[in-house]
Parts: C-alpha cells; structure tokens; sequence
C-alpha cells in the first residue's frame, strides 16, 4: 500500500467517523449536539434548545411537523389570553387572498427558531411592519393611525398580535378616567380569596405521628419544621412527598424517595406543577424534554434533560450561587417549612440579580409588603415579586368544566408581553392608561416602578376623541 | 329513505322562510345535492340560533331582566349577543373540520373585517338584499379549491337586532328597522371534482 493510499484510508476513516459522532449527536443526543445548533435560539426556548426532539419531533420532519409542537406547549395560553389572531378565524376559505399574503394558520410563519439576526421582540422573525398586510386600510376609519408606521402597532404599547384583552378599544374608554390608584388598592383574589386544599386527613400535631422510616426519622428540626406547617395541619404525612401513594410502614420504607422532586409536589398540586412546567423555572423537566434519545445497539439511552441552573440564565443571576445547584420546587420552598412568604421575595431574590430585581427593595411596592407582613396593612395590600409574577388565577381544572384558583407558576404567563399584566395584576390597584404608561417605561421597569413613568401611550386619548368626534356628528 | 325524508322537511319547515319553498331535498345513494347540505345547515343554525335569541336572551335579559346581554359578555358577566354566539359556532366548526365553513357577513359591518370580501359574497349579500325571501347561490374558486357558495338573508327579526346596530358607535348604517336585511350568512362546501 502506498502512501498515498494510506493517507486517503485514513481521511476516509477521519471523515465517517467525525461525521457519525456529529451525525449522532443531531439524532440521539451526547456532546457533539450544542455545536450543531444551527443559530442562537429564541429567550423563550434556550433552556430547552438542547431537547432537539421537543419541536424535532421526528429527524426529517418539515414545517408541519414543528408546527404540531407550538401548539402542544402554547395553545392552552393562547386561548386564556383570548386570542385576537386564533387559526381558526384565518381557517375559513374567504381569507385564502390572505394567507398568500401571510400563512397565518401557522405559528412558524411568524416565529421561526434560531435565526437571532431577524428576531425581534416576541420572537417574532417577520418584519415589524407585517400589521400592512391585512390592515394598510385603519386609517380609513381610524384617521388617527393615518400617518403611523406599521413597525409600531406592536411595539408603542398599543396593540398586540394575540392579547388584546386590556387594550381593545371598548376597554380603554371603560377605564379611561379611572384614578393612577384606587382608594382602596387591593390584590382581589389574594384579599377577598383563599386557596383551599382537601385535607387528606386529621392534623398532625405531635412528631410521634410522623410515620418516615427509622432510617430518616430523628431529627428534631425536621420534625418541627413539618409540625408547623399547614401540610402537617392538612394531614399530610412523611410519606405524602417521600413515598406518595404508600400505605404500610414497609411499602412506605421500600419506596421511600429522600429528594422528592416535582411529581411528588403534583399528586396534590397539580396546578401549580403544571403551570411550573410551562414556565422557565420548570419547562426543562416537561414531558418529552430529552436531551438524549434511544439509539443503535444501545449506545444512546434515553436521558431527559436535567433541572435548570443559573449558570445557564441569560438574565444576570447572583454569582454567589454555588454552580450546578439545581431549580426544583424546594429552591424556593424550602424542604419542610415551605413557607409561602419566603417563596414571595426572597427565593426570588437569592437567585436574580437584574436592575429591576434589585430595585425592588425599599421600592413602594416592597413597603407595602413589609407593612402587610408586619400586619399593618390589610390583606392583600403587599406586593411582592410573586404578586406580580406568580399571581393568583382562574383555572380551568384537569376536566376541562370546573374552575380553580390557583397560584400561576408560571411566571411568564403574564409577562411577553408585558401588557398582559394589566388585567391580571397592575388593575387590581392602578387605572389602566397610568399602568399602560408605566408598562411602557422601560426605565421605569428597571426601577421596578419607584416613581412616576415618564412615557405616555396616546391610545387612550385617541379613543376619547374618536367618541367626541362622532358624538359632534 | 323516507323516514329521512319526513326529517328533512320538518328541518325545512322549521327554518321557516329561510329554505326556498321548504322542497324536499335530494338525498340519493349517491349523495347529498350541494344546495341541499347547505340548505340543511342553515337550517340547524337559524334554529339555534332562534332558540338562543328566544330562550335565553330574550327571556333572561329582554323580559325577565335577571342578567344583561353585551357584546363584552366576560367583562360584562352578560351573555354574548346572539350574533357572536352565532360566529363562535362557526370558529368552533372551522376548529373541527374543513368540511364546509360559514360566516356571518354584512354589507353596512360594524366590524369591517366582517364585510363581504369574494366576488361571490359581495354578489350574494346584494342579491339577498334586494331580492327578499330568496337566497343565492354560486361556485368560486378560492386558495386553488372550488367551492359552492350559498347566501342566505339574516333580517332583523326583533326591535332590539335593528336598535343594537342602529346605535353602535362603529356602524355605517343608522336606520335599520324590523324586518330589514341586516346582513347574511355565508356557507361553503368545498366541491369534489
């Protein structure tokens, strides 16, 4: 064999194999796969970006394929924020001119993963300006968005694609002389509501009641740390979250789980799991996030992605975390007190470090939740981090009929964008065109609103004077 | 086969004048005559419409006055207005199928989204305006799919259809009166070659 030959044997042997191992990599998973994302993908995604197979659901899938997925994660939120653009209105044949125009049938055609250069706010991949394509007309019967550019309809605070519901017009002239604050600024469903719990059982209230094995049992903390809480009040025992479902002391002791992790948290708040799922916090742990898949002769075997850590935020996160601790429930409700008020603020505040995280403290908000702590103000006056980000809501239940109040773990639910806070937050105290304006205050957010907001959205005063001028007529 | 029949023409004769003549439709066992299908929808949806107009909101907020009718119906904890029950049913229906499509349309809309927009549409809600009683019907071809196309009048059949749009701060018409042609409904059936 001559050199020559040798030295192509060996690019062959170099080039298989290194194609194999990148090969791999895409369709099962392993180290290679970070270097094959083809673009930085979106905020909303990054987490996840490493569970190919979650919107890849198959290797050669195409658009369709994708598209499945968004639906699968976004259309329960899409229908809660009563969706002004929903398929099924672009589904009838009337509009076929349209979706030449713009395929608005399908999510993809607006958001389109990993292409950082063309993403602009809401991941949206289209040309601000994409409102011309159906409505280059409003100024017909809107003389007052006559002159403005498309590239703002979405972007100056005033409309949004898919939640309209604090900004339709007949909302803005319903509120629009409403006080910057009401007399008597309250969070409704934290000051008139309760979230109540099925007790599974009589209250606990002595450690010689706690039926953990010998091998975890003992320690005194623990025990007083469970006995003061409202789990032990409700009857729920060691084996509740360490071996649900086990009712003899040896079942109890063969199954028994020292970490219990979410699942063990959803046999009765399912709710709040799920909601915890869907949002940064939880979503690497959803149902089908892996970041490795069955493959050939066992070389690959199914690996689902691990929790969330710091390092791997894009927001500025405190640096005095110790590296690859992982975000379960317990990160912020701490393992046998899981106290609520701790969860509110300060688990927050022990892991983000942005200007509007670190603003919060001394703002007028926090006074108001230290007075309400302190019980010097009434119930449901504080705000704190979770007022606003984790905020009570109506849900519907797993039967689809029923509806329960539950505390949204899902803290982007109400907020890209951040209009859909209006309604589920900001009005409880403020009226709508001075929450519009601080919403729109993008100094005002990094001062976590300690102050007045300097902008001032118009669409308020063009309604008003829309009904003016027709009422002259 | 005439079991179905009787069916079919109590269907028609509850749609009251809606259904040209209330003829016996074209059933055989090669199928159903596209006029007739649409035909028959327009007939289930006039009647529930109907009942929902008379059973609930006109009992319930017209005359027993224990909760409002509005077109904000969440905000409002009122019950949607029979027009918007009517196009959730026809978003329900383009959620399910793409069988046939129906929309409720106008030529004075106060949504100007819901104005007619085909050649078709525009032709049949001019044809059922001015011809009273009597529907239309046409083929058109739509996104590279035939259709056949059928336009029935919706008439203002109580004071408060004509008083509700007459007052809307969004309407081009003002002088709706019982009985008028308000606008139509719209139905499609996509045609097998």
């Amino acid at each position: 064999m001559t050199r020559t030959t040798k030295l192509w044997l060996l690019w062959i042997v170099m080039t298989v194999s290194g194609g194999s191992v990148l090969m791999a990599g895409m369709l099962f998973g392993g180290p290679s796969r970070a270097m094959l994302l083809i673009g930085e993908t979106t905020s909303g995604h990054h987490q996840i970006e490493l569970a190919c197979s979650a919107c890849h659901t198959t290797a050669f899938g195409g658009p369709e394929v994708i598209e499945k997925t968004c639906h699968g994660c976004h259309a329960a939120d899409l229908a809660a924020s009563k969706d002004s653009h929903p398929i099924k209105k672009f589904r009838d044949p009337r509009n076929a001119d349209r979706l030449e125009k713009l395929e608005a049938t399908k999510c993809i055609t607006c958001h389109t993963e990993h292409k950082p250069d063309v993403t602009h706010a809401m991941g949206v991949t289209l040309p601000e300006d994409y409102c011309a394509l159906c409505h280059e007309d409003v100024g017909k019967n809107r003389p007052s968005h006559k002159d403005l550019s498309f590239a703002t309809c979405a972007t100056a605070g005033c409309h949004n694609y898919h939640d309209n519901t604090a900004l339709y017009e007949d909302f803005l002239e319903k509120h629009a002389t409403k006080p910057e604050l009401k007399e008597k600024p309250l969070v409704k469903l934290v000051a008139r509501q309760e979230i109540e719990f099925e007790p599974v059982g009589e209250p606990l209230t002595t450690a010689a009641q706690a039926d953990a094995p010998a091998a975890h049992s003992g320690d005194e903390k623990v025990m007083s740390q469970w006995l003061a809480t409202s789990h032990a009040e409700a009857g729920v025992n060691c084996s509740g979250c360490h071996a649900p479902e086990q009712k003899t002391a040896e079942d109890i002791k063969a199954n028994w789980v020292t970490k219990p992790d979410h699942t063990s948290c959803a046999s009765c708040h399912a709710q709040e799991t799920a909601t915890w799922l869907k949002g940064k916090h939880g979503m690497r742990l959803a149902e089908g996030m892996r970041s490795q898949t069955a493959g050939p002769f066992g070389i690959f075997r199914e690996k689902a992605l691990p929790p969330m850590r710091t390092e791997l935020a894009r927001l500025p996160m405190q640096s005095k975390i110790e590296p690859h601790t992982e975000l379960t429930c317990n990160s912020c409700h701490s393992a046998h007190t899981f106290d609520t008020a701790e969860a509110k603020v300060t688990s927050c505040m022990s892991c983000h470090d942005d200007d509007h995280t670190k603003a919060y403290e001394g703002s007028k908000h926090h006074k108001l939740f230290q007075a309400e702590a302190a019980g010097t103000a009434p119930k449901g006056s504080g705000v704190s981090c979770a007022t606003c980000h984790m905020p009570r809501t109506w849900m519907e239940d797993e039967t689809g009929y029923d509806e329960v109040l539950v505390t949204n773990h899902n803290q982007n639910a109400n907020l890209r964008p951040n209009e859909k806070m209006i309604r589920s937050v900001c009005m409880d105290c403020h009226g709508l065109g001075f929450a519009i304006d601080a919403l729109a205050d993008k100094e005002l957010v990094k001062k976590n609103f300690d102050g007045r907001p300097s902008a001032h959205i118009e669409s308020i005063d063009w309604v008003m004077k829309r009904l003016k001028d027709r009422g002259a007529k | 086969m005439m079991k179905l029949t009787k069916t079919l023409m109590v269907s028609a004769l509850a749609a009251g004048t809606v259904l040209a003549g209330g003829a016996v439709a074209n059933v055989t066992a090669k199928g159903v005559e596209y006029k007739d299908v649409a035909d028959m929808l327009i007939a289930v949806m006039v009647a529930d419409r109907t009942v929902y107009t008379k059973k609930v909101v006109q009992r319930l907020a017209a005359k027993e006055k224990v909760i409002k009718a509005s077109e904000h119906f969440d905000d409002d904890s009122a019950l949607p207005l029979p027009a918007q029950m009517f196009r959730f049913g026809a978003e329900h229906v383009a959620d399910k199928t793409d069988k046939f499509s129906y929309s409720l349309q106008s030529l004075w809309p106060i949504n100007k989204q819901n104005a007619p927009r085909t050649d078709v549409e525009k032709a049949g809600l001019k044809f059922v305006n001015d011809n009273k009683g009597e529907n239309y019907y046409g083929e058109e071809t739509l996104g590279g799919t035939k259709y056949f196309t059928a336009v029935y009048a919706d008439v203002a059949v109580a004071k408060v259809c004509a008083s509700c749009h007459n007052n809307h701060k969004d309407t081009p018409r003002t002088d709706f009166k019982v009985g008028d042609v308000m606008g139509g409904v719209v139905i499609r059936i996509p045609m097998v070659n």
